[in-house]
């Protein structure tokens, strides 16, 4: 595998039972870029994603993430590999007993041999950086807004230093002014851990924002990626699908 | 006439009752598979490192402690109904001094255990499914995944061990309390000698009548916590599944206490 490749699918098939959810796909991600998966509800976004964590595997061909193909490690082998991924969800899944500076604090304790002043020095500088301020901090996710629990989701993702962030649907359900405000801190979280080869994958049907955001753009339809291009030719492309998608 | 491809409506009705009652106990199988699955999983994760102490106090105090009310007035109520009942019933036949051990026997060995479990069925098995089946719905047990810790081990192993610990202790505060409030009626309202209700207690009552019960609610605990976790994480579809694997943590809770309390009670009649 290149050096700039870090997700490679070769021949990936994902079936359950009769139902084919992904079909042979041949496609890699680049190292230190933004890549966002195009395409409609139900074209297979969720599972291309899961098959990168390794949260199911295959049916058919090889998914490889930083040169590893995930379905040859074992569960606990596995579950240290997931370090290597930070994922914000789509809204946001902050655990809801915690307060936003807990949340952010959970993966160095459970992670971590940080001393408390260390980690509370890393919770902070990770939560001030998406603009969470120290009365934000001791707030429960249901007392904050949809974009600051995504912030704090972000903070929470960032707080291993991943090799990938994964974001699943980050501006779903949300303002524009704040959809805005979560895809520039995409942008700013990938210039931001640039020298250490942050690789961001965006699942998205947003196309207007990932048009903005994205370095490549891979759509996908009914399990299949029927074009990949880099974000500034994906308008040009010929393909009618995604013709009717750059024009909805 | 019908046949094989026929639509069931078609059928005569003794067909469809048996198809029916066929049918739900297929459905009830194979849930029980899926419990057992579930308990080996436990089993198998719980013995691994990380060891989370921490969270195993957390669901004690949660389990035991936020119970002791309930279970105090429940006990207490029990004793002094049992006491008032049992009373009358053995006074036509004079034998109104075996009040007390009759009632500590029957707190002991049966109704401690089983009206223990029962309640923590109610007040602790529900809160384990609504919790982690909430937890499911809102992708924070996908979190937990996605960061490589395993939901089962962090999630359920703690509420399993702390329920099996929980109810036992429990039950013993409720055969405590069942017994002050029988001896409370017996001897003040109903006039019974306090020396010989001691003494009848002392003379029937035996350690290993309250051995029989402690086991029971061991199994008890393990049982009502391992349905409350795998409701929890059997939930699918937002807040109507949250209620129905809450619900369904309860009556499966509460079926498990009775039934095993039969088969614990056959087999521990014999060893003890």
């Amino acid at each position: 595998m290149p050096d700039d490749i870090i997700i490679q699918f070769e021949g990936v098939t994902k079936r359950y039972g009769e139902h084919v959810i992904l079909s042979n796909l041949n496609f890699s991600i680049h190292k230190n870029k933004i890549t966002t998966i195009l395409g409609f509800s139900g074209a297979g976004k969720s599972t291309l994603m899961k098959l990168i964590l390794g949260l199911v595997h295959p049916t058919e061909g090889t998914v490889y993430v930083l040169g590893q193909d995930l379905s040859k490690l074992g569960d606990y082998p596995l579950r240290e590999f997931r370090r290597n991924f930070g994922m914000v969800f789509q809204y946001a899944a902050l655990f809801d007993a915690m307060t936003a500076y807990q949340n952010v604090e959970f993966p160095l304790k459970e992670f971590t041999n940080l001393r408390p002043s260390e980690r509370d020095h890393k919770v902070r500088h990770l939560l001030t950086s998406v603009g969470i301020d120290d009365f934000g901090m001791k707030k429960l996710p249901s007392e904050l807004s949809g974009g600051m629990r995504k912030r704090v989701g972000l903070a929470r993702a960032l707080a291993l230093s991943p090799a990938i962030m994964l974001y699943d649907e980050p501006t779903t359900g949300l303002d524009p002014i704040t959809s805005k405000m979560v895809n520039d801190l995409i942008v700013e979280t990938a210039d931001a851990h640039k020298d250490r080869g942050l690789t961001s994958v965006i699942i998205s049907h947003d196309i207007k924002a990932t048009l903005k955001i994205s370095d490549f753009i891979a759509f996908l339809d009914r399990g299949r990626i029927v074009e990949y291009l880099p974000a500034k030719d994906f308008v040009n492309s010929n393909h009618p699908l995604v013709q009717e998608f750059v024009h909805l | 006439m019908s046949t094989s491809n026929s639509h069931p409506a078609e059928h005569p009705w003794p067909y469809r009752v048996v198809a029916d009652v066929g049918k739900s106990i297929i459905e009830v199988l194979r849930g029980l598979g899926k419990i057992s699955i579930f308990s080996g999983r436990f089993f198998y994760w719980v013995g691994r490192p990380p060891f989370r102490l921490r969270l195993i106090f957390e669901q004690l105090f949660f389990i035991g402690n936020k119970s002791v009310f309930i279970i105090v007035l429940s006990g207490s109520f029990t004793g002094m109904v049992m006491a008032y009942q049992t009373y009358f019933g053995f006074k036509l036949i004079n034998v109104d001094t075996l009040v007390g051990p009759v009632v500590a026997i029957s707190l002991a060995k049966e109704l401690a255990p089983v009206l223990t479990g029962l309640i923590v069925a109610g007040r602790a098995g529900s809160a384990m499914a609504a919790q982690i089946g909430t937890m499911k719905v809102t992708e924070q047990v996908d979190a937990l995944e996605v960061m490589g810790i395993n939901s089962l081990q962090y999630l359920a192993a703690p509420r399993i061990i702390a329920g099996t610990l929980a109810l036992p202790l429990l039950s013993i505060i409720f055969l405590f309390v069942g017994s002050v409030g029988a001896y409370i009626i017996g001897t003040k309202a109903l006039m019974i000698d306090e020396a010989l209700f001691y003494s009848k207690l002392g003379e029937f009552m035996y350690l290993e009548d309250m051995l029989q019960g402690v086991i029971k609610a061991f199994f008890f605990g393990f049982v009502v916590s391992t349905i409350g976790t795998y409701f929890g994480f059997e939930v699918t579809e937002g807040a109507e599944g949250v209620g129905r694997g809450t619900n369904q943590a309860v009556v499966w809770g509460m079926i498990f206490v009775l039934v095993l309390d039969y088969f614990l009670t056959s087999f521990l009649i014999r060893i003890l």
